[in-house]
């Protein structure tokens, strides 16, 4: 046996007390709880950790973050983004391009990852995701060869989709040839006069200019026919809307390698919320794609549960303060989520409105699959990535409590439950 | 009537007794226009900051109006002459109005949800003058006192709203507010100029102009704003005013007397044909003479009610 340099003892794993020993940044073995360790050799030296019966879980993947450096670092940066994730859960997280400059070259992707080790050098990973096309203004491909090369481990024009699809297709085309997944923010830039709102009954009381979920569903089906024609991969972000459910789902019944996210906020809110009193024109629920209806949120539920939806990233997407704080159609879009991810949809699991499954599908198994990213699944040879959680510890969602400089979301004074308390990333204590 | 509200965001507030207190109250000051001097002291010393942040000439003049003939001192911020062309927050804006410790603001803004925003940072009245394509409480109110003073009731009367419904929020308000007093509302206008699940509305929805003006007991006519057609909703002027301008061929399928009510500025010839807008039973002129005692009323309301 190797030398066991950790150990958590009386951890609950499913129900069950565990211990689990790890030894060089990887799991050996996770065995029922003993009342006392055996002193062998091969435990002598480890440092033990007592877990007092908290939740053990494995550490998750978020495939879709905005960490702002480098360009707007008074949102946020790598080091408080990596302090949110570090504290949310997150092992692996994988930042959009968006930044200034944008992450169209490789040393931005080189600066970027140093940052990280710098900043979190025993982790939370960082793996950034290169731009398609240069500057995002998808006119010209990005050298995707050297962002690749740099650690891109996938390509995305992000919030500005590719326009031609002629060159939206040669970049899913280039983009394989490095073995890099594309993954397209689905709206159609011609439709619609608004963002954040969704265009229905909720955004014409209002009198906001909105966006109809079929700008969504018009890029998915674009998608979806061009990743069967060409015989490619891609990943569909942030999926809000029953029609995109369906058109997925209907593409995977015909084979076609297409992979989609949501995100938690279209979990548990819905476009009614900017139209309730005390919420009236929230600002910090103004998010693209916006927050749809509750019909769209059972397809999304369905869509989960039976895979159609792989995985949840948040799009965690933090903003300043003084931002948010304007009229409704001056706000950016976006929410920030890497805090309130994980207590968000445990609370889901708790409910029994996610399976266990389907939450460890969908933020460690179905993101590292997807992007070829390290995952613990508890198995001997793993990563030794994990964390302790109290799934019970209340906390007020508040500018005090969020660990990520972005304080823009409509949590702000809710009462979630279930709280970080430690986090190892290969066998390593990070908070 | 004890007024309870602080602010005045839309007629969705407003409870429809609270509806009959402003027409009595605003009847009240429509006394006091007849005679030579039209100025009370009743809200003496107290201050309305008029906060224009979208250009406007009547309603602004009319509140200006309102607030003088209650003696209060008025005060103007336009968009051209405020911070906001300087690039300061609505909030910054707000904060330094509150500073100045005014007894009402009204808040004009292009933006949706702009009074709300204000109403929530400010301790004192905000009446809304129109926010975005959200909603024009004021204007509403206006109308269906005019309305109520020539018939004496709204109630079970029908009344056609006619044009750019969509980016309307005279159309909002009214919709919500002729509702609320009993009258039934039809809506016409091309499917371009239709706010989408407009059919949630309370309201009967037309694009035949001709059907939907028929047996109608009032027509309020929107302005239509030029750009539609840059923004690719219309194809021209021509083609709009011969399918949804109100002309005299419409009126007669109406019900004899019918009413034409125009918010202004009008676009004579493109959504009324210009005869219409001065005849008999035109009440445009009615409506500017009522905005003027609506607000009085409003303004009084608002600036002394209890708690303050």
């Amino acid at each position: 046996m190797a030398r066991i340099d950790l150990i958590v003892r009386r951890a609950k794993l499913d129900g069950r007390d565990v211990d689990v020993f790890v030894s060089r940044g990887k799991i050996v073995e996770v065995a029922p709880s003993a009342k006392t360790l055996e002193p062998r050799d091969a435990v002598a030296e480890a440092t033990v950790e007592e877990a007092f019966g908290l939740t053990l879980m494995p550490s998750m993947t978020d495939a879709h973050v905005h960490l702002r450096e480098p360009g707007f670092e008074y949102k946020e940066d790598i080091e408080s983004g990596l302090r949110a994730a570090a504290w949310g859960g997150f092992s692996n997280i994988m930042c959009m391009a968006n930044t200034r400059p944008v992450n169209d070259d490789g040393s931005v992707t080189e600066l970027m990852l140093d940052k990280a080790r710098r900043a979190w050098p025993k982790g939370p990973r960082l793996f950034p995701i290169g731009a398609l096309t240069k500057g995002l203004k998808g006119e010209e491909l990005a050298p995707m060869a050297e962002l690749a090369r740099a650690g891109c481990v996938a390509f995305s024009n992000d919030g500005v989709p590719v326009r031609s699809t002629e060159l939206f297709r040669r970049a899913m085309e280039y983009a394989a040839n490095w073995d890099r997944v594309v993954i397209d923010h689905c709206e159609d830039p011609y439709l619609g006069v608004g963002a954040g709102v969704n265009e229905g009954a909720v955004s014409s009381r209002l009198g906001l200019p909105a966006q109809p979920d079929v700008a969504e569903a018009l890029q998915v089906g674009r998608d979806i026919l061009l990743a069967e024609y060409l015989d490619l991969p891609i990943h569909l972000a942030h999926i809000s809307c029953r029609k995109s459910v369906d058109l997925i789902r209907f593409a995977k019944g015909r084979g076609v390698r297409v992979t989609a996210e949501t995100a938690p906020h279209y979990l548990i809110l819905t476009e009614e919320y900017l139209e309730a009193e005390a919420t009236e024109y929230d600002t910090n629920a103004k998010v693209n794609p916006p927050l749809r209806t509750p019909d769209d949120q059972q397809a999304l539920f369905d869509g989960l549960a039976d895979g159609t939806i792989d995985i949840l990233a948040t799009d965690h997407a933090p903003h300043a303060a003084h931002e948010k704080e304007t009229e409704f159609d001056v706000a950016p879009c976006g929410i920030t989520g890497l805090d309130t991810a994980l207590s968000v949809t445990w609370a889901l699991v708790a409910d029994g409105r996610l399976s266990r499954e389907t939450f460890l599908r969908a933020w460690t198994t179905g993101p590292c699959a997807i992007f070829g990213l390290p995952v613990n699944t508890f198995t001997p040879g793993d990563p030794a990535d994990f964390f302790l959680f109290d799934p019970d510890e209340a906390w007020t969602v508040g500018p005090d409590t969020l660990r990520s400089k972005g304080k823009n979301t409509p949590l702000t004074g809710s009462v979630l439950r279930g709280r970080v308390k430690t986090h190892f990333i290969q066998g390593k204590k990070i908070v | 009537m004890k007024w309870l509200h602080k602010d005045l965001l839309d007629v969705s507030q407003l409870s429809r007794a609270e509806v009959m207190a402003i027409f009595e109250t605003a009847g009240r000051f429509q006394e006091l226009q007849q005679r030579p001097v039209k100025k009370v002291p009743t809200l003496k010393g107290r201050s309305v900051i008029l906060f224009f942040a979208e250009p406007s000439t009547r309603t602004k003049t009319s509140f200006d109006v309102a607030g003088k003939r209650l003696s209060a001192d008025t005060f103007s911020l336009a968009k051209s002459s405020s911070s906001l062309t300087k690039g300061e927050t609505l909030k910054d804006t707000a904060l330094t109005l509150q500073a100045m410790a005014p007894d009402a603001i009204v808040l004009r803004h292009w933006c949706s949800g702009a009074a709300r925003f204000l109403a929530r940072r400010v301790e004192c009245s905000v009446i809304n003058a129109g926010d975005g394509r959200h909603a024009h409480p004021t204007q509403a109110l206006l109308d269906s006192f005019t309305l109520h003073q020539e018939w004496g009731e709204v109630a079970g009367k029908t009344i056609l709203i006619l044009g750019d419904i969509a980016h309307s929020r005279v159309a909002r308000s009214n919709v919500i507010l002729l509702n609320k007093l009993g009258a039934t509302v039809r809506l016409c206008a091309p499917r371009t100029l239709l706010p989408p699940q407009v059919r949630s509305w309370p309201a009967t929805v037309y694009s035949d102009l001709c059907e939907a003006v028929r047996g109608v007991d009032a027509v309020m006519c929107l302005r239509l704003q030029l750009e539609r057609q840059q923004d690719g909703l219309l194809p021209d002027l021509r083609e709009y005013a011969r399918t949804y301008g109100l002309g005299p061929r419409h009126v007669e399928l109406a019900k004899s007397e019918v009413k034409i009510l125009h918010p202004g500025p009008m676009n004579r010839g493109v959504e009324i044909n210009s005869e219409l807008a001065d005849c008999a039973d035109s009440l445009i002129l009615d409506q500017v003479a009522s905005g003027v005692v609506v607000r009085m009323a409003l303004l009084f309301l608002y600036m002394t009610r209890k708690g303050e």
